[in-house]
């Protein structure tokens, strides 16, 4: 096999427990977003825009639809004869198996996929952050600062600072310290969860930590990089300026595809010079119908529109009759939202079926407080005839 | 997903093989075939004419395509590529290109499509399946080729001819028309007759075994004919059982540009893009991974199919719009057919007209075609 100068290792194995009913059936990564898209299609596509063409997706939880998904990688064209993409679920060896314990357990457990490409540098992604990046400016990088780990930074708000892992760093960017979820940070630089490694190091690393500690999480955040930190490598902080964005929460999911619309959109999908590749699902163009009324929103091919549709993002295959409403809202793959129906501010799983003149999102509770609550519809839904699902409520 | 639609009770396919022939006369479409052939031209928001008959064959279980080339067919090959939006990429069958070999013999000027048959008989020849079907790229229909051929094996017929009685015959285009008798016989056919028309036309697929279509072309050509439709099949309605398969859903023949405008129009009736592509399977096409569309602020749109990658800002009635079109605020179109990554200035108004790919309208100008002649602006003009 030729040496590659760098190998990407995509996280895509979490549950995405604060997801809720979104990820019942899937991991996270296989989570829809964007109308067309599922979260692992920006890492991937970012590796393909970014002549990375090998990649190794590790997968654990709920692995079956992203396998399928991810078939033989030529939907991002990574099916290569050497490298492209390779699925690397948990596996028994001789002396026994186990589940990957954490991040960097599973970069460990596939230490024989990255000796048979033997990069210089280990790029470790994860599959749940919507964002377009150039990851080879970041290894360019990453060989001017002589780095031995670089990891991916944005500046975030500094009263969201105590959600993140936040770094600490000198005026040269390099990494003083390493602030966990902390109550008074000290710089506003969170970590994007992209980390590039030299490889010789990250492999002493890992062996080190499974060999001596038995009863490690097998993390990179708790257990690898504290110890390299001591140990005082160099590590140093490439700051992204783009479009960032953790989809962890309802919240954030909700407000990611928000960010898709107005004029100009945090977020541009359209960009010819940075395609962001899928498994395109084949499907007729789009219908609007005499009587459809769009404004503001992103709609995909395959959906039909006879009723009102604002400032939403539609998937592929939705359907919204005459006189049913759309607004503020996130509607999945294949959904049909029937005459008379009206939805806000909700996301609405796949294959759902909303009754006529049902109300979703609508209505609040009485004590409820003025705070925008999302309501969420799980997959496969029926929401009877003139149901009142209220602001907030989960349903799934 | 892509596996031939589950058909219970339907004609097992792998022993049929297709040719569809691109060597047909495109010039009726004028400046949209400048540079293309007419199997590339587009259709439907993202379709090439060529996506219908090549997904039907898939879909019904043929594996074995070849396909016919005569003139301009870099744009064929760039949509089609190796197959493989079709499933085509096969190691065992699947597409094959058939240039036209008698290009290089420049001595020898063209003389009909059956020598682009005859240059490619290996072909022909090595495929081993035993019946063929024939179809040519200008009718746009979603047909299920399992009955018709179940009916051709269990009728013993020597061809069968798909047809669709017309409930209105366009003057505006052309027909090749066919008459049967009770028993769906063909007993006349006539490519497009000035007078003496039948309100049945051919849909220009033809079913036969394999060895009657060598026997065909080979007589044909030793006696010096070279036209597949009028030679090999209407030569033959006398002496070999040819009859005709009744098709009932939407079907459109593109052979001139009214006919290609109304039926891309058409395509707005939901009974007809049901029928078009709800029915007998999914029509494929190239993937060109555009975004989804974005309806901006402010945006009218009513009564259109839209394609992936389209920014609208602007009025857009009644129209046919085709990947990554962009629409400026102001901008009113109607009845229009708009090509692929088209930009629509502000305040431009578009009535009654077909711009093809990459053309710029710049802002406040106004073109109008009529409803009757639409006006067509060519490959990436600036107006």
């Amino acid at each position: 096999m030729p040496k590659e100068e760098m190998v990407a290792m995509l996280l895509a194995g979490g549950k995405g427990t604060r997801l809720g009913v979104l990820t019942n059936n899937i991991a996270k990564p296989a989570v829809p977003f964007g109308a067309e898209y599922r979260l692992i299609d920006f890492p991937l596509s970012n590796c393909t825009n970014s002549g990375i063409t090998t990649v190794g997706v590790l997968t654990q939880y709920k692995p079956l639809v992203l396998n399928s998904y991810i078939g033989s990688g030529s939907s991002w064209d990574l099916d290569r004869h050497n490298g492209g993409v390779t699925v690397l679920p948990p596996y028994v060896r001789e002396g026994g198996g186990s589940w990957y314990k954490g991040t960097a357990d599973a970069i460990y457990q596939n230490i024989e996929f990255l000796d048979i490409h033997d990069p210089e540098y280990v790029l470790v992604l994860s599959g749940d952050h919507i964002y377009k990046m150039d990851y080879a400016e970041m290894l360019n990088y990453h060989k001017e600062k002589n780095a031995d780990i670089s990891i991916g930074v944005v500046e975030v708000p500094w009263k969201e600072t105590h959600r993140f892992g936040i770094m600490n760093t000198n005026q040269d960017q390099k990494i003083i310290e390493f602030q966990e979820k902390p109550e008074n940070a000290k710089n506003n630089l969170a970590s994007m969860g992209i980390y590039i490694f030299n490889w010789e190091y990250l492999r002493k690393y890992l062996i080190e930590e499974a060999e001596e500690n038995e009863d490690s999480a097998g993390d990179f955040g708790h257990n690898i990089i504290p110890k390299m930190m001591a140990d005082e490598l160099n590590f140093y902080a490439y700051t992204f300026d783009g479009y960032w964005k953790d989809v962890g929460t309802i919240e954030s999911y909700w407000q990611a595809h928000m960010d898709l619309l107005g004029e100009e959109p945090d977020l541009e999908l359209q960009d010819r010079n940075w395609i962001i590749y899928s498994v395109n699902p084949n499907r007729p163009p789009q219908y609007l119908s005499e009587d459809a009324v769009v404004d503001n929103s992103m709609i995909n091919k395959g959906t039909q529109i006879m009723g009102t549709v604002k400032n939403s993002v539609l998937f592929f295959g939705v359907k919204v009759a005459q006189d049913a409403v759309v607004e503020d809202s996130v509607i999945l793959p294949n959904t049909r939202v029937n005459t008379g129906a009206k939805i806000k501010n909700s996301i609405v799983g796949r294959n759902v079926i909303v009754e006529k003149d049902s109300k979703i999102g609508i209505e609040k509770e009485k004590e409820a407080s003025d705070e925008l609550k999302i309501t969420v519809i799980g997959d496969d839904e029926v929401i009877p005839e003139a149901s009142n699902i209220k602001a907030g409520m989960v349903v799934g | 997903m892509m596996t031939p639609v589950y058909k219970k009770g339907g004609a097992n396919m792998n022993n049929v093989m297709a040719i569809i022939n691109n060597a047909l006369d495109e010039s009726f479409l004028d400046k949209l075939t400048g540079h293309r052939s007419l199997a590339s031209v587009p259709f439907g928001a993202r379709y090439r004419l060529i996506d219908f008959p090549l997904s039907n064959l898939v879909n019904s279980g043929v594996t074995n395509v070849g396909l016919l080339l005569q003139t301009k067919y870099r744009s064929l090959m760039d949509h089609i590529g190796f197959g493989k939006a079709w499933d085509l990429d096969r190691k065992r069958n699947g597409l094959f290109i058939l240039p036209p070999a008698h290009i290089y013999q420049a001595n020898r000027a063209y003389k009909g499509d059956l020598q682009n048959f005859a240059s490619n008989i290996d072909y022909i020849k090595r495929s081993n399946q035993e019946y063929v079907i024939i179809g040519s790229p200008n009718v746009v229909a979603n047909i299920d080729y399992r009955d018709a051929f179940k009916y051709h094996v269990e009728h013993e017929n020597d061809i069968t001819i798909i047809y669709r009685e017309l409930d209105v015959f366009r003057r505006d285009t052309t027909y090749t028309v066919i008459n049967t008798d009770d028993n769906d016989r063909i007993i006349d056919m006539k490519v497009d007759p000035k007078k003496n028309f039948y309100k049945k036309i051919s849909l220009q697929r033809y079913i036969m075994k394999k060895e009657l279509l060598l026997d065909i072309i080979d007589d044909c050509i030793s006696k010096g004919e070279w036209d597949f439709v009028k030679n090999a099949i209407i030569g033959n309605l006398d002496h070999l059982k040819v009859y005709g398969y009744p098709f009932h859903s939407y079907a459109a023949v593109i052979n001139s540009i009214n006919g290609y405008y109304k039926s891309n129009l058409e395509l707005l009736k939901p009974n007809v893009w049901q029928d078009l592509f709800l029915k007998n399977g999914p029509i494929f096409t190239k993937p060109k991974d555009e975004a989804p569309t974005a309806y901006k602020n402010g945006v009218n749109a009513r009564n259109i199919l839209a394609a992936n990658g389209c920014s609208i800002k602007g009025e857009v009635k009644n129209s046919v719009l085709f990947r990554g079109v962009k629409v400026h605020p102001g901008a009113v179109i109607k009845n229009s057919i708009i090509m692929q990554k088209s930009e629509i200035g502000a305040n431009a108004y578009l009535e009654n007209v077909i711009l093809d790919k990459g053309v710029q309208i710049t802002s406040n100008k106004s073109l109008k075609g009529d409803t009757n002649l639409p006006m067509i602006i060519a490959k990436n003009a600036i107006v």
